[in-house]
């Protein structure tokens, strides 16, 4: 890499002459390091950073902001409505129902997921053979979770005919349509993202690498159970790394889209039982082209994820232990 | 990590013991790994059955082996099947480069130079992280609408080429904070200027995270489907996710036999890719918590 991007800034890029005086290669040097050449340099390298986050980022940021003020079809000028699309949610069921779906989401298979993640990083780190075949096979589906394909075979898989009822039948349980039915369809979502938890769990894998062996001979020694080795040495050693898949893990289930997408064909249906936040945003700014609308939910969107994020980073204060 | 020996004096029964405690773990962890596994590889053993064997028989040898179901899907659709490929190919390697290119530039700037406004460009780039595609995606795609984009590669390339995808900026700052800064020095000493430190010294160095990041790339941009499905509604525009959506949409009675293959033609290279980059993506993970 690299060698063959060579055009750029050439007045830094000039070889220095063969035969230099040493003192003007001091005088050089000097210049060079002294700071004044960085910035200009620092500002050239920034430069299709700055000009993404003014065009692609904080532009539309702003934009979003402005076409949540009016009511836009795409069609002629946006019309100033004041904070009607605002108050339009206070009434818009349909809102109300995508925002309990996405929590009902977010707060059962977020917490679940990283139990799960903990859970099997503990197993993985008693130094178990074959360690990077399992955590390989246990990640893969961290990798696949979010493609349109897994979404298509988990309709298949919770279809009324589908695999799991086929493996219950085998028990002779009689199955359900859990895609179908209003009652079970956002659980199997909850179900895919439990399923996702390879991700978390690398991280996991990573934090209890650091925590010192000696700290659990000592608990040894004083005779502290598995039990009491767990609660008192690995949990608040890795409430830093707890805190950052939590954060993380939150932010992006939030966010989640596919899955729901395309597991109900679009509609977030049974009922409505999987219209997901960002799903009901997509069916109003790209389905109806109501972009006031949908940029007033984008507006709410960010600011229950800020909200959250920052609840996080304030109850963190109580139970997140930075060590030294 | 290294097996722990057992105190001097430990009797058989004990190490037995010890042995036995261990294979049941991989017992259980080989079952559950196995249960992870399972719709993955149903899906592809259906992908050889015929329609009504998918619907009665969970299990994984199919008795009729139905290669046939591979060539229908791949002209299911208006266009073959390789059409949708190449499509996301083009925005796949686009996004490559782009993230590539703009991403370590950024990066450089931020692990190695002083300027003013550094702390504060850097926190702005670390926000935009957390930032929410919904928030933008409105303006976004007004925008280019009226550049006339829409039903282009642009709207998913450009960006990347902008660095938008600010982690692995981060990602690469990390990465090059590492690296001995002995090595620039040296080179600035001999009179190199930093376009040429940044190629010649900190880009061949940092291969890892560009590798990293070309990776991960890879597989986002080949799974992502709400960007696409915004910005492609023709289908000769349609990438492999798009396709694969009307797929199942597009009949009333699904084929499952040809979808499935389809399918398991779309996680293909996502699992060579897995493969191939393992140890980038678990690094990649562990250090900055994308999956």
């Amino acid at each position: 890499m690299g060698a063959t991007r060579e055009p750029a800034a050439p007045e830094e890029d000039a070889p220095a002459p063969a035969a230099e005086a040493p003192g003007r290669r001091v005088s050089r040097f000097r210049r060079l390091a002294g700071g004044s050449n960085d910035s200009l340099a620092a500002y050239l390298f920034l430069t299709p950073w700055f000009v993404g986050l003014i065009c692609i980022t904080v532009g539309p940021i702003l934009a979003s902001l402005y076409f949540s003020f009016t009511d836009y079809s795409l069609i002629g000028e946006a019309q100033w409505v004041g904070l009607d699309n605002y108050t339009r949610m206070l009434t818009d069921g349909r809102l109300h129902s995508a925002l309990g779906v996405t929590f009902v989401y977010v707060f059962v298979s977020v917490p679940l997921q990283l139990a799960m993640a903990l859970a099997l990083a503990m197993v993985l780190d008693r130094g178990v053979r074959g360690l990077p075949i399992y955590r390989s096979v246990y990640y893969l589906p961290s990798l696949l979770g979010s493609s349109v394909a897994i979404a298509i075979l988990w309709r298949r898989v919770f279809g009324a005919d589908g695999l799991l009822n086929q493996v219950l039948a085998f028990f002779g349980v009689d199955g359900v349509g859990w895609v179908s039915h209003p009652d079970y369809a956002l659980s199997t979502l909850i179900v895919l993202n439990v399923w996702t938890f390879g991700a978390p769990m690398v991280i996991f894998l990573a934090g209890l690498r650091q925590i010192p062996r000696m700290y659990y001979e000592a608990a040894a020694v004083d005779g502290a159970t598995r039990m009491r080795r767990f609660f008192s040495v690995t949990v608040p050693l890795l409430t830093p790394i707890i805190f950052f898949n939590l954060v993380l893990q939150m932010i992006q289930a939030f966010q989640t889209f596919t899955q729901a997408f395309v597991v109900s064909s679009g509609t977030g249906g049974p009922s409505d039982s999987t219209l997901f936040y960002t799903l009901y945003l997509y069916q109003t700014g790209f389905g109806s082209f109501d972009m006031g609308y949908a940029s007033a939910m984008a507006w709410l969107l960010l600011l229950i994820i800020a909200g959250f994020t920052a609840v996080n980073f304030l109850a963190s204060k109580y139970w997140v232990f930075y060590g030294d | 990590m290294v097996t722990k020996t057992p105190p001097a004096g430990a009797s058989g029964t004990d190490e037995r013991r010890e042995r036995r405690r261990r294979l049941l773990i991989h017992v259980g962890l080989i079952a559950f790994g196995l249960i992870m596994l399972y719709p993955l590889l149903w899906m592809v053993s259906s992908s050889f059955k015929p329609t009504a064997e998918i619907f009665s028989d969970p299990g994984l040898i199919p008795e009729t082996f139905v290669p046939e179901n591979y060539t229908e899907g791949w002209t299911a659709l208006q266009f073959p099947f390789h059409h949708y490929i190449w499509n996301s190919l083009i925005v796949v390697a686009g996004s490559i480069i782009g993230n590539l290119v703009a991403c370590s530039m950024a990066a450089y700037a931020f692990a190695r130079l002083e300027f003013k406004g550094k702390r504060l460009f850097f926190s702005i780039m670390l926000m935009t992280i957390m930032l929410p595609i919904h928030v933008v995606i409105v303006p976004q795609y007004i925008l280019f609408a009226n550049l006339d984009w829409i039903n282009t590669y642009y709207p998913l390339i450009v960006p990347k080429l902008l660095a938008t995808d600010a982690f692995f900026i981060f990602l690469m700052v990390q990465f090059i904070r590492g690296l001995p800064r002995d090595l620039d020095e040296a080179a600035r000493i001999d009179g190199c200027g930093h376009v040429r430190i940044f190629l010649r010294i900190v880009m061949p160095l940092s291969a890892p995270a560009l590798a990293t990041t070309a990776i991960f790339t890879f597989i986002w941009t080949w799974n992502d489907f709400f960007s696409q499905l915004i910005f492609l509604t023709d289908p000769e525009m349609y990438t492999v996710p798009i396709a694969l959506r009307t797929f199942v949409d597009s009949q009333s009675q699904t084929s499952w036999g040809p979808l499935f293959a389809m399918s398991a033609i779309a996680l293909g290279p996502i699992f060579g890719f897995f493969l191939a980059g393992q140890r980038y993506l678990v690094r990649g993970i562990a250090t900055t918590g994308i999956k």
